[in-house]
């Protein structure tokens, strides 16, 4: 319940904050939402020496589209993704991830970026943005680096960032008109991280699937790229079939453990019954309906 | 990575000013103490309450800026220039805040743990919503747990509250 | 109503005093409470299930500035208070010295001078442990090879702690052997936790100067407390004050005494500076009074559609230590009540409880002492019994009810139940429900591959503990009191043995005066908790404040009632026997106009007294009821079911009370809607367990679940009125009814969605994976 000391800065710019973080080591950590974070602390779970606070920092709470997709800001919370009109529609799979996240009060305050630097193998955001496509914009001593969030996440709470890193942009790309998307996530209750979660983004090319994104929560050591199904659809008609047996590729693709939510065999039902859903729903959002 | 206190203090504390229901405080405080117990101890308000130890329940909501935060997830040293309204701030000088008298007109409340909280979030909603659904009434609470009532009342409380603002036009 | 809207006495839904202070934040709970000079105290839990303690460092702590002592077990023993009383007749440890028996137990506790400083500390103290084979399930704590957990125990040489039987197991072997069918149901119901929002605390005072005790605790029975202060930590009863302020929920958690309390009251004596301890929410669930943890084996016998018999075997999780809170001479508590609402003739029952190495506790969470447990089973039985028989549930249960002519009846275990009207319940339950046309519904709906359920649970509880021959707690009788004193002004101060923890006593009770001598609840001041200021009474818990200090009230009020009579007829200058009382006034019979009110016979009574009167106007009664009262009800769900997921949501609950005369049916209703909340999160989501190392899952709000404003229901409430017969209001106790009737209304519905498929069974709590895995097996999967 109460954390162990430590210092604390909070910087007027990136580049302060780069460079308290430089100064810092290892022994620092970057503070936006605290939602994740500050629990950890309470619990003593993380002691981190120092705390660096982004929040005075101007221009990072800024979501906004620009030539080909969508720009989230460091301290873009979640409510404001909940309430923007941006994210619904073709975008809708992070429209419908936003209010899903935690409970409306930690909305407030967590970030999407945060999110993704914490890394937990039970979070939403990582798997709707990886099934849209997103990458994350970094900055670091060395500069600017872009990192596709398949390669950011690489194991529970470990992302490739560097501790003097600091996510300053995720970037989602443009999936174009004919594009929907959702994210059905079973959960015990409101504010419990996800038993299973399935997001999915579907992009049509000619009354045929261009791209789709599946991707799962809580079903691995990390959000996972459900790779076989998405490969299967692409370029695929999406009738029935396509769908059932893209779900069956992605439950087969899934790694879950058996745990107080369910057994392995449950999850991975889940991810097969919920792949199924995702893609008939993104289908309709992205204004087209499967042949019968 | 831990930290021994007392070894060397310099640097584990920060100066903050911290308006709490329109009262500015300055002070010197450690970094690590939680919003929640700047609150109730460096400033005596102990109507915000302390009821978990993993941001799951609530009780301890208060407006930080307006917008609901549970003041166990956010330290002392966040809210420095901000606006933070707790319970003790909803009544005015014209007397209670409408959510106040619709909680004890809808018996909103039993044992009054969780109601500061509920209290603050509901004005928080109807301010965004001034004429919310039920629905959207119980996933705006969601994040706020209450053991006594079963949330029927609670819910009655702010239909009421929102009606009665309605009505002054606010 | 027999009062006015001026008066609102019983039955008007008068809006609560206690509100004003709450939705101010001014309330005054335990935490809030600030001495000069105190000290926070921490407690360090054990990480071990069970474990021999080799060593303990705390010199480290100790040096920490700020850190004012660190006290272990074998500081306590030198004073004789490293082990405690329960209140079941065993011992537990306060701070632990040989072993470890459970994770999370207390080890040692460290007063500094806030509590980020005792956090601090609390990493510094070094224990050295020798893990043991933690015992994780009583099956496995009653094998013969198993360790034995209670090695303190002279003459305890296994994990066995009791054996009890209620009923006549001859007369039900006859039963069984003479049955056409048997329906058959073991089935656990798991360990839950009361989990109020607030937590449990206390600031301990221990004046240095006079030697008196000031305890500021989250008490539900402040007098009970107190005498068990005196005797554990030998401190004279005279000079402890127990005040047991605001308390933040307690729904029996707040009933057993916690090392904690016992700690912080010896530091602040030995400081001599006043010690807060206030526990975390880890530290609540993961050691303090836990619910439930019961197996539980039950068979019913069946002629035709007559049952016949009742057999049923328990086997209980104690914990490490016995300290359930419970009447003495109940060893399963009520439990022997689970022939429920049935006129059953022959049933017996046999209950074992075992120590293994979990929190000590079962008693709690608005069970009325075990009848949360009985009548889970006996209406999951019978729901398995309409199913197995082929008769509908509802009619099942109509066709075997004890009847209304049949009361006062006496049931196969014993219990005389005094009132009921159990189909009148149900009529109206299903009425509300739209039972036939939902049967129909779920038919079609069938057909279309759609699950709907429909369950139906009818109650009988018992409450009000309780006459003084049968009921006490650690030898204290289960009386209650009210002490009334009116003003010369008209004005009234109520003080009474009962602890609201949100029950809204301030209302109700002042409404009890309101309805016997005319003064409006706004004139009466309700006070409770203060051992200094209240009589002795056992505290609220087990739905006994109404039925008992209700009583207490409703006598202690005619007493002043009967003395005012006589005032009057002195002020009228007529014999008391010629005048008549009513709503706040004595008139002289056949001439209305010739009356006093109570406020001015209040006047009179320290003014102008008749000869030989003494002055003043107040009485005191200490109550002790005659009988249980006999609370019960229909509950009736519809869920549906998502067969892809196995998720269950409920479409429609529908509650219908039989509570006897309602003081105020708003704060009624309150509490049957706060109650079949905590009985769907206890169907749905809530639990503890283990591993197989001991290790607790669910001692953080992360893994203990709690239903918030989104899964919860809406409720459909109905009520028909049954007054008990000996109560002086007709009332009966209501608090835990819906938590006790509700769990299996819940689970009835769900398993009633898969029943067509053969499913009989769905373990509580019943989250989507086990509701899948039964549907995969049933064919009925998605």
């Amino acid at each position: 319940m109460y954390p162990a000391s430590f210092e604390y800065q909070a910087p007027a710019s990136i580049d302060e904050a780069l460079t308290i973080l430089e100064r810092y080591g290892d022994e620092a950590k970057v503070l936006a939402g605290g939602q994740s974070l500050l629990p950890l602390m309470k619990l003593r779970f993380a002691s981190p020496r120092a705390l660096v606070d982004l929040n005075r920092i101007e221009g990072l709470g800024e979501l906004f589209e620009d030539n080909g997709g969508l720009m989230i800001g460091a301290l873009v919370r979640h409510a404001q993704c909940e309430r923007a009109e941006l994210l619904r529609g073709r975008y809708g799979v992070l429209g419908d991830a936003a209010p899903q996240i935690s409970d409306p009060i930690v909305r407030n305050w967590g970030t999407v970026a945060g999110s993704l630097a914490h890394a937990d193998p039970q979070g939403d955001w990582g798997s709707a943005l990886m099934a849209a496509g997103a990458e994350l914009q970094a900055r670091g001593p060395d500069g600017t680096r872009t990192i596709p969030l398949d390669e950011l996440f690489q194991g529970p709470f470990t992302t490739s960032l560097e501790p003097t890193e600091i996510a300053v942009w995720v970037r989602v790309p443009d999936p174009g008109p004919n594009a929907g998307g959702t994210y059905l996530k079973l959960e015990r209750k409101v504010g419990d991280f996800a038993t299973v979660g399935v997001a999915v983004q579907l992009s049509f090319d000619n009354g045929k699937v261009g791209r789709a994104g599946i991707a799962l929560t809580g079903v691995g050591p990390c959000n996972l790229r459900a790779t076989a199904a998405e490969e299967a659809l692409a370029g695929a008609e999406l009738d029935d079939d396509a769908i059932r047996s893209a779900a069956d590729l992605a439950a087969k693709g899934a790694d879950p453990r058996s745990d107080v939510r369910g057994s392995a065999d449950y999850k991975r039902n889940i991810v097969r019954v919920f792949t199924e859903r995702g893609l008939r729903k993104a289908a309709e959002a992205a204004g087209r309906r499967e042949e019968p | 990575m831990t930290q021994t206190v007392g070894v060397d203090v310099a640097g584990l504390t920060s100066p903050v000013t911290v308006t709490v229901n329109g009262e500015a405080r300055s002070t010197e405080v450690e970094n690590r103490l939680l919003l929640v117990h700047f609150l109730r101890q460096t400033m005596g308000l102990t109507g915000t309450h302390v009821g978990c130890d993993t941001s799951g329940c609530g009780a301890c909501t208060v407006l930080v800026d307006g917008v609901p935060a549970k003041s166990c997830t956010m330290l002392a040293v966040q809210a420095d220039g901000r606006q933070v309204t707790t319970v003790e701030g909803l009544a005015g000088a014209g007397g209670l805040h409408a959510i106040q008298t619709a909680f004890h007109e809808e018996h909103g409340l039993q044992c009054g743990f969780c109601t500061p909280g509920m209290m603050l979030t509901a004005t928080a909603l109807l301010a965004d919503n001034p004429d919310p659904s039920e629905e959207e009434i119980r996933w705006a609470l969601s994040g706020n747990i209450c053991r006594c009532t079963g949330y029927v009342n609670i819910v009655k409380a702010v239909q009421a509250a929102g009606a009665a603002l309605r009505e002054e036009g606010r | 109503m027999a009062t006015t809207e001026e008066i609102r006495g019983l039955g008007h839904s008068v809006k609560r005093k206690e509100d004003a202070r709450f939705i101010r934040g001014m309330g005054n709970y335990v935490e809030d409470v600030t001495l000069p000079r105190m000290l926070h105290l921490e407690l360090l839990r054990s990480p071990y299930a069970h474990a021999a303690i080799k060593s303990i460092d705390t010199s480290r702590a100790e040096a920490l500035p700020g850190v004012v002592a660190v006290v272990t077990g074998e500081a306590l023993a030198a004073h004789n208070l490293a082990w405690m009383p329960t209140l079941s007749g065993d011992t537990q440890a306060v701070l632990a010295t040989d072993k470890v028996r459970f994770q999370g137990q207390e080890i040692a506790a460290v007063i500094a001078e806030t509590p980020y400083v005792a956090k601090d500390a609390l990493e510094l103290v070094e224990v050295d442990f020798d893990p043991l084979e933690a015992i994780t399930t009583p099956q496995r704590a009653l094998e013969a090879d198993a360790p034995v957990i209670r090695t303190d125990k002279e003459g305890q040489d296994s994990n066995a702690i009791y054996h009890w039987e209620a009923g006549d197991r001859e007369a039900t072997e006859r039963a069984f052997a003479e049955a056409d069918r048997v329906v058959e149901l073991s089935t656990f119901y798991p360990r839950c936790h009361p989990a109020p929002l607030e937590c449990c605390g206390c600031v301990a005072d221990v004046n240095p100067a006079t030697g008196k005790a000031t305890i500021y605790m989250t008490s539900q029975a402040p007098h009970a407390h107190r005498t068990l202060f005196a005797l554990v930590a030998g401190l004279p009863e005279h000079q402890i004050r127990i005040v047991s302020p605001d308390i933040g929920g307690g729904f029996g958690n707040k009933v057993p005494i916690y090392p904690g309390y016992v700690v912080a009251t010896a530091a602040s004596l030995l400081i001599g500076r006043p010690v807060k301890w206030i526990e975390d929410r880890t530290g609540n669930l993961i050691s303090t009074g836990f619910a439930r943890d019961y197996h539980m084996s039950g068979e019913l016998a069946l002629k035709g559609d007559r049952m016949t018999g009742l057999r049923v075997k328990l086997l209980s999780d104690n914990g490490a230590f016995f300290a359930d809170a419970q009447p003495s001479k109940y060893k399963a508590g009520l439990f022997h009540i689970v022939t429920g609402s049935y006129d059953i003739p022959a049933a017996f029952v046999e209950a074992d409880g075992a120590y293994t190495n979990k929190a000590p506790g079962g008693v709690a969470y608005r069970c009325s002492f075990r009848v949360t447990e009985a009548s889970y089973l006996i209406e999951r039985l019978v729901q398995s019994a309409a199913y197995e028989t082929g008769i509908d549930p509802a009619e099942l249960r109509r066709t075997n009810f004890v009847k209304k002519e049949q009361f006062p009846y006496t049931s196969a275990t014993g219990w005389e139940y005094d009132s009921g009207d159990y189909e009148a319940a149900l009529d109206l339950a299903l009425e509300k429900l739209g039972y036939e046309d939902l049967r129909r519904e779920q038919a079609e709906l069938r057909e279309q591959g759609k699950l709907i359920g429909i369950g139906v649970a009818s109650f009988t509880e018992v409450v009000g503990a309780g006459h003084g021959k049968h009921f006490d707690i650690a030898g204290l009788r289960m009386f209650d009191s009210a002490e009334l004193r009116v003003h010369p002004t008209g004005k009234a101060v109520l003080k009474l043995g009962v602890k609201s923890q949100g029950q809204g006593h301030e209302t109700t009770f002042a409404q009890i005066i309101a309805e016997e001598l005319g003064l409006p609840p706004e004139d009466v001041e309700v006070q409770e908790g203060d051992t200094d200021h209240t009589p002795y009474g056992l505290g609220t818990y087990a739905s006994r404040s109404t039925p008992v200090a209700g009583a207490a009230t409703a006598m202690v009020a005619r007493k002043v009632r009967a003395k005012a009579q006589k005032i009057a007829a002195h002020l009228l200058e007529a014999s008391p026997d010629d005048l008549e009382w009513e709503r706040g006034r004595f008139f002289v019979k056949g001439a209305p106009e010739k009356a006093k009110t109570i406020q001015e016979i209040a006047f009179a009574a320290y003014t102008d007294v008749p000869e030989g009167l003494e002055c003043g106007f107040e009485g005191v009664s200490y109550y002790d009821p005659p009988n249980m009262t006999f609370p019960f009800g229909t509950y009736a769900v519809v869920v549906e079911v998502d067969r892809g997921t196995g998720e269950w949501k409920v479409r429609r609950c529908v509650a219908v009370d039989d509570c006897g005369v309602r003081i105020n049916p708003m704060i009624v209703e309150g509490q049957i809607m706060g109650g079949l909340t905590e009985g769907y999160g206890i169907a749905a989501m809530e639990l503890i367990t283990f591993d197989e190392d001991g290790n607790c899952i669910g001692a953080n709000f992360m893994d203990y679940l709690l239903p918030t404003s989104w899964e919860t229901p809406n409720f459909e409430l109905g009520e028909t009125v049954t007054p008990s017969p000996h109560h002086p209001l007709g009332a009966k106790g209501v608090g835990e009814s819906a938590t006790v009737g509700s769990p299996a209304a819940f689970v009835n519905a769900v398993v009633d969605a898969l029943a067509h498929a053969g499913v009989r069974n769905l373990e509580m709590p019943v989250t989507s994976d086990k509701v899948w895995q039964a549907l995969a097996e049933a064919g009925l999967a998605e």
